[in-house]
């Protein structure tokens, strides 16, 4: 199971949790995992074509999944994912 | 008045002099950084205390004088530290070169988190200005901010 790095903002959707864990071998199947958990994180994760929400940033340890397989990015059970919103203005 | 209330915001005079070093430094496009403090309550209820622990200089990942996008690289390595330590990212800041310290319809717009602190630095004057704001569902209230010594 990876450990998948909630951010404050999403953590009412998982009963509070700051991480949770997650079985899967890409990052599109622990977010599968996630959601089934916690319905609420979907629509905060991904949108209605099925890709990464454009306003969440997503990183395999260090990696932007952005610049790497997107949701098709490899895991592991050591691999830590996090979550964070994209944080901007003018 | 909003309908909300916005928390006191204490920074040291440390903090207030890394961030505002921070936005002339990135002149002329705008900086902007993360704010980390305790948060306490009971879950939906969670509330930043205030006190703020440490701030984070960021990279503006749009390299503007008109926009902000806290790097997400830095929002990640904020994030690891400030939980290391028990806090929260409570908040973020970003400099205004030419205009006030105020939200604008960009940054009311682009406020996700409501229970985050906007901050706000203005280096239109010879004087930087600071100030910070809680922003839900388009609406604004001022938090007061509070230098402490250190
Ligand atoms: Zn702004």
């Amino acid at each position: 199971m990876a450990e998948v790095r909630l951010p404050t903002l999403l953590r009412v959707h998982a009963d509070g949790a700051a991480s949770v864990t997650a079985a899967g071998s890409t990052v599109g199947e622990l977010f599968a995992s996630v959601t089934a958990a916690h319905p609420g994180l979907a629509d905060q994760l991904i949108d209605e074509n099925g890709a990464l929400h454009k306003f969440v940033n997503v990183y395999v340890n260090d990696d932007d999944i952005r610049y790497l397989d997107k949701l098709e990015t490899p895991v592991t059970d050591r691999d830590v994912i996090s979550i964070l919103p994209a944080v901007a203005g003018g | 008045m909003s309908s909300f209330a916005a928390p006191l915001l204490r920074l040291t005079i440390t903090q207030h002099e890394r961030i505002v070093a921070h936005c002339y430094a990135g002149l002329p496009d705008e900086a902007c950084g993360l704010l980390a403090g305790p948060v306490i309550g009971p879950l939906a209820q969670r509330e930043a205390t205030g006190f703020v622990s440490e701030v984070y200089p960021a990279v503006n990942a749009d390299a503007s004088a008109r926009t902000y996008t806290v790097d997400g690289r830095d929002y990640l390595r904020a994030s690891r530290d400030s939980e290391a330590r028990g806090d929260e990212i409570i908040g973020v800041w970003h400099s205004h070169t030419h205009t006030d310290p105020y939200p604008s319809p960009t940054d009311v717009s682009s406020a996700v988190d409501p229970m985050w602190v906007y901050m706000i630095v203005s280096l239109r004057d010879d004087i930087p200005t600071l100030r910070a704001f809680r922003i839900r569902a388009g609406e604004i209230a001022e938090c007061q901010v509070v230098l402490d010594g250190g």
